[in-house]
């Protein structure tokens, strides 16, 4: 499913690499009296290989985090102002933390318009990721990255060397159609670290009710999978929508774990014989659904139906919702204009640049030309779209922007 | 005498320049909507070329003792320095490649093999310069606070010492660009608040040690017996990038016909006059490809300084345009061999060491008639002559 296309990560991203621009340029703690050529060598295996230890080594990998620090940090001194990253990767691409970088190993056709992407890592991924937790996936079209965030299916484990998410071609979608059809394996993608707080828990709760609309199943999906691996699996209802049998992604291997937990029972309704599943029938279908734990994911209405049931019976609590993407409208003018990190917020309109927007909140921002040439005064936008006045173009969430020479179209978030 | 009104000495009238301003748009639009694989391809593999080359380079020096790995490892360096700083630096953080969405080829990430920090060069250069170009008392790479390469600018006796600060400059050119951004007249006039001084020194400080700890005591280190040698390849691998980026920075806007302007100028100034003050206080120099991958695409001065931020691997196709509309507009287009350019820059430094030897004369007005003014017209009626040749 394409979960939350409003992620975070890529302006994290980019604030993490300013930050660590900064850091790297000051980072004067380690001063290593390296002698004999082996030194260079040794300071740049050393951080290979701890690099290694940390991806395989469990407990023992994360107290080896520090040394591999300390390792870049030594290769540092070599490579400054870049990083020992910054020639790694171009023996092999995996061999950066800079911008996590993955490699596509297989394609797997789950329908006609669904893919499931089984990616390897490279330094710096975690497999600590929670089920149901998407990740951020960037890649280049027409020289420039693009990024959306999307469930990773596969369930948590530490030295599998693998994850897997799943894609549907959304009709409005480019990059989505371009992920399901057109990356071949071998090619090189990025990855934004996992995210999200539509999580099973761990131990998860005794009952459990998973309702799925469509590509909705993706986060669920690497819930279950998480469960099938345990020698108990707590009582679980799963119901789940599909436009018609062979757009139920993942269907045969849903049927088969449901055949081997007696206490996984799996309800299919397809649109196009059982019509939409409706919550009047849940009743029916689910008789104890207030005793459980609820995870929904699906189109907007469903949610929505979702949220106004659950919490019509008071139990709000117990209702876990994953959002679908938010769409931003390309034909408003103006917006209200969030600062994140300073915290204000302002109404603008179409005409006011980003920039006057921030001076008249009293955000303290960056400026130097004040005519969109000098790119002093780029900040990452984090979410929304913003114009540049200058000749239309439309710049989406995660990336750098002019703030100079950009207004806001529609409500927009800037990390200043 | 410095130009205050760009469309009255362009003969333009207020219509004209922004008709002119409007085709420049024109071209900005059709080069970003234009942008794709090939151009990110270009940067990428320019970066992989430069960081090889750094490694080969860094491997040959570890050989340093054998005569031949010293001059090779040293070629090598100095060529990625070159590289690093001219095309790749200067251009990723002038934002050049922000279109990309790549946080590791980005203005607001990138730092460069200099002792210069990247946050006082986007300053000092990508606002100051290229906003104020040219503009005296507001933009401090005319002459860089040490040279007189204007007759506008008064004489005093300490200009006498002219040639020697221009050569200690250009061996050292690194060393001013990195405390260029501190603004030594304002700290002397105390315009600035010491504590952002402090600040700005700090900044200097750590990237200075660390660049000087890299090139003079890491790498030498690691070269064992061969010490000495790896360092004095450091340092002259240094040298020849400093005197190269020198070089080709000087030619930029001091050659003969690129104008200085007074701040009045700055009054009101609208974005198509920025353009055509942009367009006349710059100076291109002309050469085959490397040439121009080696200086940092800075040949094409004239479309840099007018598209700052547009990829310098698109200033060629942009150059045949810019001076098609010159033609149009009749306007000038100063151009040359580099060495006639450098020759012209390092004349007019040399005679202003001087006093001028008679007021330059007052004009205001490029000459009108033949469509295309000789560049020795042009400059004489720009009133940035210099004295000798104002009295021949």
């Amino acid at each position: 499913m394409v979960a939350n296309e409003t992620n975070f990560q890529r302006a994290q991203g980019l604030s993490t690499v300013l930050s660590m621009a900064r850091n790297f340029r000051g980072a004067a703690a380690a001063r290593p009296l390296l002698t004999g050529a082996a030194g260079a060598g040794a300071a740049v295996l050393g951080a290979t290989l701890l690099e290694v230890r940390n991806r395989l080594g469990g407990e023992m990998g994360a107290r080896a985090a520090v040394p591999a620090d300390l390792a870049r940090n030594v290769g540092a001194r070599m490579t400054t102002p870049l990083l020992p990253d910054d020639y790694l990767h171009l023996l092999n691409p995996l061999w950066t933390a800079r911008e996590i970088r993955g490699r596509v190993v297989k394609v797997v056709p789950e329908t006609d318009d669904a893919a499931t992407l089984v990616i390897k890592p490279g330094w710096g991924w975690s497999f600590d990721y929670l089920p149901g937790q998407y990740a951020g996936i960037g890649v280049q079209v027409d020289g420039r990255w693009a990024w959306r965030s999307y469930s990773i299916t596969s369930a948590p484990v530490r030295n599998q060397g693998h994850i897997a998410i799943t894609v549907k071609a959304m009709p409005e979608g480019l990059l989505s159609a371009h992920l399901v059809r057109g990356l071949d394996p071998g090619t090189i993608v990025r990855l934004a670290l996992p995210q999200g707080e539509f999580v099973l828990p761990d131990p998860p709760p005794p009952n459990i009710l998973f309702w799925t609309g469509g590509s909705g199943i993706t986060p669920v999906m690497a819930m279950l999978r998480t469960l099938n691996r345990r020698a108990t699996m707590p009582d679980v209802v799963h119901i789940h929508s599909a436009p018609s049998r062979d757009h139920f992604i993942f269907g045969d291997e849903l049927r088969a774990m449901a055949e081997s937990h007696p206490n996984l029972r799996l309800m299919e309704y397809f649109d196009d014989v059982d019509g939409l599943f409706e919550l009047s029938q849940l009743d029916e279908v689910c008789p104890d659904w207030r005793q459980r734990q609820v995870w929904v994911c699906g189109p907007a209405p469903m949610l929505k139906a979702a949220e106004a049931h659950w919490e019509e019976q008071g139990l709000a609590s117990s209702l876990h919702v994953e959002r679908f993407s938010v769409t931003l409208s390309a034909s408003a003018a103006g917006g209200l204009v969030t600062f994140a990190r300073s915290g204000k917020t302002i109404q603008a309109d179409g005409a006011t640049t980003l920039l006057e927007a921030g001076e008249k909140a009293g955000v303290p921002m960056p400026f130097g030309c004040r005519m969109g040439i000098c790119h002093t005064c780029v900040a990452p936008l984090t979410t929304g779209l913003v114009k540049d006045l200058r000749n239309g173009n439309e710049y989406s969430q995660n990336q750098g922007i002019q703030t100079c020479i950009t207004a806001a179209a529609g409500d927009c978030t800037i990390d200043l | 005498m410095p130009i205050s009104d760009v469309k009255a000495f362009a003969h333009l009238s207020e219509a004209d320049v922004e008709a002119f301003a409007a085709e420049l748009d024109g071209i900005r639009t059709d080069i970003e909507e234009s942008l794709g694989p090939d151009d990110a391809g270009y940067i990428r593999s320019v970066i992989r070329l430069q960081r090889r080359l750094v490694v080969a380079a860094r491997i040959t020096l570890f050989a340093s003792a054998l005569p031949a790995a010293w001059v090779a490892g040293t070629t090598m360096l100095g060529l990625s320095k070159i590289l690093e700083n001219m095309e790749i630096g200067h251009n990723v953080m002038h934002g050049q490649w922000d279109w990309m969405n790549d946080p590791e080829i980005h203005s607001g990430t990138w730092e460069w093999d200099t002792t210069c920090p990247a946050e006082g060069w986007k300053h000092s250069h990508n606002f100051v310069h290229h906003t104020f170009t040219n503009v005296l008392g507001k933009d401090n790479d005319v002459g860089y606070g040490i040279l007189r390469v204007t007759p506008d600018q008064k004489w005093s006796p300490a200009n006498l010492g002219q040639p020697v600060y221009n050569t200690l400059l250009a061996l050292l050119f690194e060393w001013g660009v990195a405390f260029h951004d501190l603004d030594i007249e304002a700290i002397r006039q105390r315009r600035k608040d010491p504590k952002e001084t402090l600040r700005q020194l700090k900044l200097i400080g750590r990237k200075v040690r660390r660049q000087v700890g890299k090139d003079y005591i890491v790498f030498p280190l690691l070269s064992g017996p061969a010490f000495l040698s790896t360092l004095t390849a450091n340092a002259t691998a240094n040298i020849i990038r400093n005197l190269w980026a020198y070089m080709i920075i000087f030619c930029g806007h001091f050659p003969d016909g690129a104008e200085k302007f007074s701040e009045e100028e700055l009054d009101g100034e609208t974005p198509a006059e920025w353009y055509l003050r942009q367009l006349l206080g710059s100076a291109n120099f002309e050469g085959g490809r490397v040439l121009h991958v080696l200086s940092g695409s800075l040949g094409y001065q004239i479309e840099h300084h007018l598209f700052p931020d547009l990829p310098s691997n698109r200033y060629p196709e942009i150059a045949e345009r810019v001076r098609a509309l010159c033609e149009k507009y009749d306007l000038p287009y100063t151009s040359g061999p580099l060495l006639r350019q450098y020759g012209q820059t390092l004349r007019t430094i040399l005679q202003l060491s001087l006093p001028n030897r008679k007021a330059a004369p007052v004009h205001q007005l490029r000459p009108k008639g033949p469509k295309r003014a000789t560049a020795e017209e042009l400059r004489r009626h720009a009133g940035t002559v210099a004295p000798q040749a104002a009295v021949s």
